[in-house]
């Protein structure tokens, strides 16, 4: 299916294209927005790529999805907005689950952080380089990642404690 | 005042359980916990249209050390049940609890990992309402059931 791309997005996919050809997986659109995916070794250099060259100065939100594949399971969606030509862009990377591992944009952006310890938080993707990788909702001794899809929906009896219904009275 | 006028000459005889439990029953202050949208409707409640004066409950007490009934309205998280279970330990005996609405009671639809799936996980509840939110009448006649259940208490005990 061809590309409905207006002026700028068309000079940004044509840009990623040239300068980074062999990491290019895919492009394509739905629902109006255009997504990009690319190789997760590159993921630093096209984000700096796009941030100084494209004007995508807005990191919106740092999305994960658990694809439940044996390959390739989780996949990091990035949000990014142009403020200047007012376009929208979807970076995309997948990760393996045995090693879940992809380089912090928060050098990038600085709002990555967060979004980055919430991505870790719920499917246990980690960020190499990231300047404070902990849990941003859960409890530090959670052992589990809870939005993974094995998890169950109401969560492991126990994991998360109760208050004490018996306190002691003197 | 009017109770001499009605009684007249002479005098009533009761049991200090009936006066206590009739003080009591009509001074239920309550601590409001509010978490979500039920404490919108817990405003209304306390408010002068729904006005929960009637039965002595207007006293919105928001220290727990001056409360008697607690009403936990709106959906739980387990983070947030350690803060309420340390202000329930706050509150001097006797007290009661309300689990105001389905969030509360079960849960409701926050059917996950992070929320308790009704209060009477930790705390100890005497009346369930249902609604999602439940109605400011509702809200009143759990306060009603309340005071039913606190005139049936026996309060005072015999020190032997």
């Amino acid at each position: 299916m061809a590309l409905e791309l207006n002026e700028s997005l068309q000079k940004t996919i044509d840009g990623l294209s040239d300068q980074f050809t062999d990491k290019l997986i895919e492009v394509y659109q739905s629902t109006g927005d255009t997504f990009v995916r690319i190789e997760a070794d590159a993921l630093v250099e096209v984000c700096t790529y796009l941030k100084s060259v494209h004007h995508f100065v807005y990191l919106t939100d740092i999305v994960g999805t658990d694809r439940y594949t044996s390959d390739e399971r989780f996949e990091v969606i990035y949000n990014l907005i142009c403020l200047k030509n007012q376009t929208r862009l979807f970076l995309k990377v997948r990760c393996d689950e045995e090693s879940p591992v992809l380089t912090t944009v928060s050098t990038v952006w600085k709002s990555a952080n967060w979004m980055e310890r919430e991505v870790y938080d719920m499917f246990g993707v980690r960020f190499n380089d990231h300047p404070d990788l902990r849990r941003i909702f859960l409890p530090e001794d959670f052992d589990y990642f809870p939005l993974r899809k094995e998890f169950p929906l109401l969560g492991i009896k126990g994991s998360i404690e109760l208050p004490n219904t018996t306190p002691d009275t003197e | 005042m009017g109770l001499e006028s009605a009684l007249g000459e002479g005098y009533l005889t009761t049991k200090v359980d009936s006066v206590v439990n009739w003080a009591r029953a009509n001074a239920a202050w309550p601590m409001p916990m509010g978490l979500a949208c039920c404490a919108i409707e817990m405003m209304a409640f306390a408010g002068p249209k729904y006005d929960a004066a009637r039965f002595g409950s207007e006293v919105m007490r928001f220290s727990p050390r001056q409360s008697d009934v607690m009403i936990v309205a709106g959906w739980c998280t387990y983070k947030m049940s350690h803060a309420i279970r340390r202000i329930w330990d706050q509150m001097p005996d006797p007290k009661w609890c309300i689990a105001m609405g389905a969030c509360a009671s079960t849960g409701g639809m926050h059917r996950c990992y992070g929320v308790v799936q009704g209060v009477d996980n930790f705390l100890p509840v005497d009346v369930y309402i249902s609604g999602c939110p439940p109605r400011p009448d509702a809200v009143l006649h759990a306060l009603m059931k309340i005071q039913d259940k606190i005139k049936t208490e026996h309060s005072v005990m015999l020190d032997t």
